[in-house]
């Protein structure tokens, strides 16, 4: 298979040092819910970005496309800083569209399927042959003959047909990128393999990247070419999705892993204790180490260093980085040379 | 352990404990009836732990709430569900009333919206104890700590009310109320639904290790084969109201025979499986819509091996020649025709 990663030239979308803030609640800090962010997502690459609820996943993907407004940082599109002007966004939305995880809330009720499909070319005053774009959107999605769903509601259209609309309207000005936060969580097993071939299709048909955000990592192992891991606002690993999946190294992307449900009899010690802690309380150091299995077999001195230097994962490259400085693809270690960790799966 | 207002009846040897027969829903809200559950036979021995897979719609859940009659006025249900030997379609409220809790309890999906928010934990706890068991307060209290520690939640925790919990704590609250009375049947619907991956472990660790050590049955519901698997002996999968096939978890989610129990596996990938890798598992077309009756198979409108004949009668759920541990209601599955001769 041909290299997809496609990130020798400048990737379509990319978050640069970015970091979303959001203002205290009473009683409590502020939250940091992405906190220094660096990841590129390649041209007609597919990246899965995987995490728990609480992690900053869908704050990141909202940012990347615009819709909320990064503390600090850049997202870069084809290269370029993104202009936060009204014409800049303008611009940026006709290339970077978002889909989102329930369909039937994304949709108007009272607006038929025709009209739903043709609204971003309306917003964007593209009137001129309207109607062949919207079938031509439909017809990408799958739902043929289009003409035979144009007059039809949200509400008489299955859970699946329902994504498919919406996935058809974030097609129609013909962007690059799709942002998928969840896309298939809200559907039906045996529906979910249909739309996730669908972002196949089209990455396949139309050369369109599109980073999915999931807590899925069958999803990733489905369609990803790439994942990332995050954890409490930060990217821990990233890289291709046989390197992370079936040879994971950070010890909470091994974590992740353990957990994933099967048939074989769990090992009691591979499930990780504990929840997520919350983003208004962001530990020092590695933000993992007071859940890390890892830590706890370390030598006092290199275990130390987790509670005072963060792993930071540095821009750009397509290849894998670990967020950890006792693995052997993390940071590189600046004194003593960190213990060599034996991985396995 | 357990005292209750009205006599249990006992289990006689190799009998089981649960036996569900013939079991229809009906819901009658609406314009159309919604034909909910459509003939199911589900059998339970004392100790087993049985998953009901299947999608939205599919009837599990409508299944696990009506055995102990937990479904809205509008359902009409009709068939047999005997509970130790005891049908409890037929028993009076007072006796259902025992029976709940005490011998046999739910936990729910979604534990923010199954607790009382204005309540403490600790006292929601022990209302079972109190209604069903002839004891003070104070005992009631001391059995709430002991259950909170058993469910892993902190005993100091009995104060707290559910808001101040998380999400996984709170599923382990549920867990406790259920556990509360000695029950000798657990119904889980859905128990690790709204929960990150690592805490869906921790739960689905705990549920498993909890009904281990007391001997008791679970019914749990999933639309996750996967989840099922690693937590039930037995699965069955429905489809339009309808079991399609049921077997011991580990082959029916490595070697399914109804072709849609295959699309159901196929939708939870093995990471690591090259079959898969940039092949997701999907069935084109949509879940069935259960206002209509349908006529053969639920599933012939989807079936990739559709055959003329899926369309007409009844396919029932038959026995699979040289796996007797097995059913699927499938005209391919071996043996089909001749215990379809045989009745």
């Amino acid at each position: 298979m041909a290299d997809r990663t496609g990130l020798e030239s400048a990737p379509a979308l990319e978050a640069r040092e970015l970091t979303v803030t959001f203002p205290a609640r009473r009683g409590q800090g502020s939250a940091r819910a992405v906190d220094g962010v660096n990841l590129a997502l390649g041209r007609g690459e597919v990246l899965a970005l995987i995490g728990e609820s609480g992690c900053g996943k869908s704050t990141l993907a909202r940012a990347l496309v615009g819709l909320i407004p990064p503390t600090s940082g850049e997202i870069r599109y084809d290269g370029l800083p993104l202009q936060r002007t009204r014409s800049g966004m303008r611009e940026f939305r006709r290339h970077v569209q978002l889909v989102l995880q329930d369909p039937y809330g994304a949709l108007n009720p009272r607006q038929n399927v025709h009209d739903a499909v043709a609204e971003g070319l309306r917003l964007h005053g593209q009137r001129a042959g309207l109607t062949r774009k919207v079938s031509e959107a439909l017809e990408q999605v799958g739902m043929r003959p289009p003409e035979h769903f144009f007059d039809r509601f949200p509400h008489q259209l299955s859970g699946g047909q329902q994504q498919r609309v919406v996935i058809a309207g974030a097609l129609t000005l013909g962007p690059d990128v799709l942002v998928a936060d969840e896309p298939v969580s809200s559907l039906d097993a045996s529906v979910r393999g249909e739309i996730l071939k669908l972002f196949l299709g089209l990455r396949d048909r139309l050369g369109l990247a599109a980073l999915v955000v999931s807590h899925d990592l069958g999803l990733a192992w489905n369609i990803a070419d790439r994942v990332a891991v995050m954890y409490l606002g930060r990217i821990v690993e990233v890289g291709t999705v046989e390197d992370v999946l079936l040879r994971p190294q950070h010890p909470y992307t091994r974590a992740l892993l353990a957990a994933v449900p099967s048939t074989e009899e769990r090992e009691a010690t591979a499930v990780l204790r504990g929840e997520p802690p919350d983003p208004t309380a962001i530990p020092s150091g590695c933000r993992f180490h007071p859940r890390c299995p890892l830590r706890a077999t370390l030598p006092e001195d290199a275990a130390q260093r987790c509670l005072t230097d963060v792993p930071v994962l540095p821009p750009g490259t397509g290849t894998r980085q670990v967020a950890c400085f006792h693995v052997e693809d993390g940071p590189p270690a600046p004194a003593a040379p960190a213990e060599q960790i034996e991985v396995t799966g | 352990m357990t005292e209750t207002a009205v006599r249990r009846p006992e289990l006689g040897p190799g009998e089981p404990l649960l036996d569900v027969r013939g079991l229809t829903v009906t819901y009658r809200s609406g314009r159309d009836p919604v034909y909910a559950a459509r003939g199911v036979d589900v059998t339970l021995a004392p100790g087993e732990t049985l998953g009901m897979a299947g999608e939205s719609g599919s009837g599990k859940t409508t299944v696990a709430m009506s055995l102990l009659r937990l479904l809205p006025v509008d359902a009409d249900v009709t068939g047999e569900i005997r509970f130790r030997g005891e049908d409890l379609l037929s028993v009076n409220w007072a006796r259902m009333r025992a029976v709940r809790w005490a011998e046999a309890s739910v936990v729910f999906q979604g534990a923010m919206s199954a607790l009382n928010p204005v309540k403490t934990v600790g006292d929601q706890i022990a209302e079972p104890i109190l209604l069903h068991e002839k004891v003070g307060e104070k005992a009631a209290r001391e059995r709430a700590r002991a259950l909170l520690d058993s469910v892993g939640v902190p005993s100091r925790r009995v104060t707290s009310y559910p808001h101040e919990l998380s999400g996984g704590q709170r599923q382990r609250v549920m867990m406790a109320m259920a556990l509360a009375c000695g029950p000798d049947l657990l119904i889980a619907d859905e128990p690790t639904t709204a929960l990150d991956v690592i805490v869906q472990a921790q739960i689905l660790t705990l549920l498993t290790d909890l009904v281990k050590e007391r001997g008791i049955s679970l019914i749990m519901i999933s639309h996750d084969l996967s989840v099922l698997a690693s937590t039930c002996d037995r699965i069955a999968v429905m489809y339009a109201g309808r079991l399609v096939e049921t077997g011991p978890s580990r082959v029916v989610i490595t070697h399914p025979l109804h072709p849609y129990a295959r699309a159901l596996a196929g939708a939870f990938p093995t990471l690591g499986d090259p079959a898969s890798r940039r092949a997701p598992g999907g069935l084109p077309g949509d879940p069935p819509d259960l206002r209509e009756k349908i006529e053969g198979c639920p599933f012939a409108p989807r079936c990739p091996e559709v055959e003329d004949r899926c369309r007409t009668g009844v396919v029932p759920l038959v026995e699979v020649v040289g796996a007797p541990d097995r059913e699927a209601a499938c005209i391919h599955v071996p043996g089909y025709d001749a215990a379809v001769a045989r009745g």
